[in-house]
């Protein structure tokens, strides 16, 4: 078996009697697409921040790149090569698009307690940001304030921002949220070009997206795994299409 | 020590504690609904002491003159609502701090002017000015029985207000998942308007009821805001029962604090030193008490649901 | 650029900001009122203040009502220090802002973990707590505030705070360097990161930065700077009170901040500058100017956001 990226086992998150994620286990080989699929309110959102450490799980692991991971902050894991997107578009909406990425080039340097210099003059930090946006598209964008992106372009550079951070894997968050069809299969070439350099966690409500990139797919139900496997194991899983897909 | 007097501080640290949570309810129901930092909640507490004293003062009747204190402060706080605080609700919060203390600042000087620096009062009439003897010896004035009574019956009604009808039930939602509110398709800004009027009433209350036995001034309400606010930081915003827990702790650990800081430092320095630190250290201790409790819980006890 | 700059709206306001501060020692007698020398020097005095709190709520996002807290025990630190005799400007003036520096690190370790409106309360809690200890304490005078008869000794018989014009432009030159140092901070790898926690502090943590740590190292830098005003305001009224550390003149510093134009350079200074001129004629006019003031608060936080500086970069440029 190729070398696992990510295992989760047994992730339980409570909110009072609510049990969000129900013993829920998964792992990730390095270079797959994994996605993650479920109906609303199966516990995506809550299972996303318990990976990307914005909430504390009640009990279970995360093992990321063979270390133990479920008690590292939000920061720390990002360090550690796993970082998230979101699915409302979550930018420095004042800053132009350089600076955006320039933000997480900074943060992957070491640490910023650094008071005189001004950053907007550091060629390192520009460079490598530009490269960034060469590498997602964005490049002509440079200088523009981030509000002011179309939606569209904001998706982009909201991936772009995580890519800066050089991580391992990418938690990727309804990356097509809020896209028509012509603007999803665009994200949808541009991840699967991504997949030589980096492994992907895709949690995505877009089924065509998911079928054409996943390596393999998990199906969450009310915070539970019920399966997992290819895009056609899943596809002919009764109990999957009786939970999830209907009989569509 | 001295048990009675113990006793007595702890009647009156009670007090206190009642009249810091009609203060607080309607300050934590206002921000929990409404999300409006609301710094003028003090000026309301002002309005009750004043219009009591005017209303009194007019009718001759203490009964009288409070009666008519509640509805005035239903419309004076409809009137700020409608005219000024509506329109913060959409603004961030520090512009509703800003708006708030303007508020405040005109509020105290227009009550500086009509009224003088000294204030004006009431006088208790000669049927509450009496003392009650309790069993062993504790010897209590009739009105601050009054003022624990009345405080906690308003109390009860809050209670059952928020727990039993349904407007509660929507002052509920509302506190905990402000969305959800407007979901359900109710009149918004009715609902906005109502609570806050409601929010006026229960401070003036608290500034009606407190001010036979200290005064209607210029600036009193302010002290009352900031205590209010450690209270509801405390026991976490939104929560009527964090904020009846949190004002009871507060007012019986200001009052005992104050009352018998000193002696306890004796124990263990000599007396002049206990006499020098005494006073300062009672006058930090709630506020020592909500640091403690926030490196602990820094949402207060009773954290708001999702949060 | 900064020729050009110099040019705009923006430019001309805040040269003449800058070019009062200067010049108002000669200005003031010749037009004959010559205590606007002293609004100036208070001018000058707030405005570091003010900078310390742009720095952290024009920038960082982070609401502080109780900053006076920090001014008065900057104030108190050459008070206490000064009645049991200590003169010497280098222990007053290390002690002031590193006292000013302690407790910005223990008052915002406990309310930086704590978001918004909590933020507020908690911070406009810590103040009171200060403020009632200043008052309680007979020692140091309580109510009636500490007299001080020396100002701070430098040692050095050509720098002396006693004579007036050192004081004004001891305290013009503070307020420059603090302009400046904020100016190099906010534009750095650290302002940065302030001002991105700012705009999206959730995303600040998942893309790697431990943004409480910053936010702290943000609030102490604030709470030294303030101190620093608190050292100037002592020595220059030669005296000190609870005053110094009561809510109100919290809420005015946010309202100085508010007024020259939040996250803005040189904001705080005319913030200040238009405050304290404009309570200084308004008290002139009328004892109840608060009855005029009051409204006019109310009215900019309506209607004039962005304060004086936002006012004059929407005339600039009526796109931006």
């Amino acid at each position: 078996m190729a070398d696992i990226m990510l295992k989760v086992e047994n992730l339980v998150k409570r909110f009072g009697g609510l049990v969000a994620t129900d013993s829920f286990s998964m792992d990730v080989i390095q270079g797959e697409i994994h996605a993650i699929i479920g109906p609303n309110g199966a516990g995506k959102t809550t299972l996303i921040h318990q990976l990307s450490g914005l909430l504390n799980s009640d009990s279970g692991t995360i093992q990321f790149d063979g270390k133990e991971i479920s008690h590292l902050s939000a920061p720390k894991r990002c360090h550690a090569g796993m970082v998230r997107s979101y699915q409302i578009t979550s930018i420095f909406k004042d800053f132009s698009v350089l600076d955006n990425v320039a933000m997480s080039i900074q943060a992957r340097e070491g640490h910023s307690f650094r008071f005189w210099d001004d950053a907007g003059k550091d060629a390192d930090l520009s460079e490598k940001a530009m490269k960034i946006l060469n590498e997602t598209s964005l490049q002509d964008k440079a200088g523009i304030l981030a509000d002011n992106l179309a939606h569209g372009e904001q998706r982009q550079l909201e991936v772009a921002m995580a890519l800066a951070t050089s991580p391992k894997m990418l938690l990727l968050d309804e990356p097509m949220a809020g896209m028509g069809p012509e603007e999803s299969s665009t994200v949808t070439k541009f991840l699967n070009s991504m997949k030589v350099n980096y492994t992907m966690l895709l949690i995505e409500h877009d089924m065509d997206a998911v079928f054409a990139l996943a390596d393999r797919i998990t199906v969450l139900v009310y915070g539970k795994a019920i399966a997992c496997g290819t895009p056609e194991e899943i596809r002919s899983n009764k109990e999957v299409r009786a939970a999830y897909l209907g009989d569509g | 020590m001295d048990y009675i007097l113990l006793a007595e501080q702890f009647f009156n640290g009670f007090q206190l504690g009642i009249i810091l949570f009609l203060v607080a309810a309607g300050l934590t129901l206002i921000f929990g609904i409404m999300d409006l930092v609301n710094l003028a909640h003090g000026t309301l507490y002002m309005f009750g002491a004043f219009f009591a004293a005017t209303f009194v003062q007019l009718t001759d009747s203490l009964v009288l003159g409070m009666i008519l204190t509640l509805p005035a402060m239903l419309i004076a706080g409809l009137i700020l609502e409608l005219s000024v605080l509506r329109t913060l609700y959409e603004r961030d919060h520090l512009d509703q701090v800003l708006a708030t203390f303007g508020l405040i600042i005109f509020f105290n000087e227009l009550f500086l002017i009509v009224w003088g620096a000294e204030g004006t009062g009431i006088n208790l009439p000669p049927y509450l000015s009496g003392l009650i003897t309790l069993p062993g010896g504790i010897t209590v004035p009739d009105y601050r029985v009054v003022i624990i009574i009345s405080g906690l019956l308003v109390a009860v009604l809050l209670y059952l207000l928020v727990s039993k009808t349904r407007i509660g039930m929507l002052i509920r939602a509302g506190a905990s998942n402000r969305e959800m509110v407007g979901a359900l398709g109710i009149n918004i800004k009715l609902l906005f308007t109502l609570v806050f009027g409601l929010g006026a009433v229960l401070a003036g209350f608290a500034g009606m009821i407190i001010t036979p036995i200290t005064q209607a001034e210029s600036g009193m309400g302010e002290g009352m805001l900031i205590l209010a606010f450690v209270v509801i930081v405390i026991g976490g915003i939104g929560s009527i029962k964090g904020a009846f827990i949190a004002a009871i702790l507060t007012g019986l650990i200001d009052t005992m604090g104050r009352s018998f800081i000193d002696v306890a430092l004796m124990s263990f320095m000599d007396s002049v030193a206990a006499e020098t630190a005494g006073p300062a250290i009672s006058s930090m201790l709630i506020y020592i008490l909500m640091a403690v409790i926030l490196a602990i819980k820094p949402s207060g006890l009773f954290p708001p649901k999702g949060a | 650029m900064s020729i050009q700059f110099l040019k705009t709206p923006r430019g001309i306001y805040n040269s003449l900001l800058i070019l009062l501060c200067v010049f108002m020692p000669i200005i003031a007698p010749l037009i004959g009122q010559e205590f606007y020398t002293d609004v100036v020097a208070r001018v000058m005095i707030v405005t570091i203040a003010a900078i310390s709190l742009n720095f952290i709520m024009g920038y960082g996002g982070m609401i502080s009502f109780g900053h006076a807290i920090f001014v008065g025990i900057g104030g108190y630190s050459v008070g206490i220090l000064a009645s049991h005799g200590i003169e010497s400007a280098y222990i007053q003036w290390p002690v002031g802002i590193l006292m000013s520096g302690l407790f910005a690190l223990i008052i915002g370790a406990i309310s930086l973990r704590t978001r918004g409106v909590y933020f507020i309360m908690i911070t406009l809690a810590f103040a009171q707590m200060m403020y009632f200890l200043s008052v309680s304490v007979e020692k140091y005078g309580s109510d009636d505030g500490l007299t001080i008869d020396a100002r701070s000794d430098f040692g050095l018989s050509f720098f002396d705070l006693n004579d007036a014009m050192t004081m004004y432009y001891t305290a013009f030159m503070l307020m420059v360097g603090c302009l400046y140092l904020n100016f190099r901070i906010v534009n750095s790898r650290f302002g940065r990161v302030l001002r991105a926690g700012k705009s999206n502090n959730e995303r600040m943590a998942t893309i790697g930065y431990p943004t409480f740590r910053y936010k702290l190292v943000a609030f102490v830098i604030a709470g030294m700077m303030c101190g620093l005003s608190g050292l100037l305001s002592a020595n220059f009224e030669d005296f000190v009170s609870p005053d110094l550390l009561f809510w109100t003149f919290s809420g005015e510093l946010i309202f100085m901040v508010v007024l020259g134009g939040m996250g803005t350079i040189m904001g705080p200074l005319g913030g200040a500058m238009i405050f304290l001129f404009l309570t200084e004629i308004l008290s002139n006019i009328t004892e109840a100017w608060h009855l005029i003031f009051g409204p006019f608060l109310i009215l900019v936080v309506l209607f004039a956001r962005g304060g004086v500086e936002g006012f004059l970069k929407k005339y600039e440029d009526p796109n931006g």
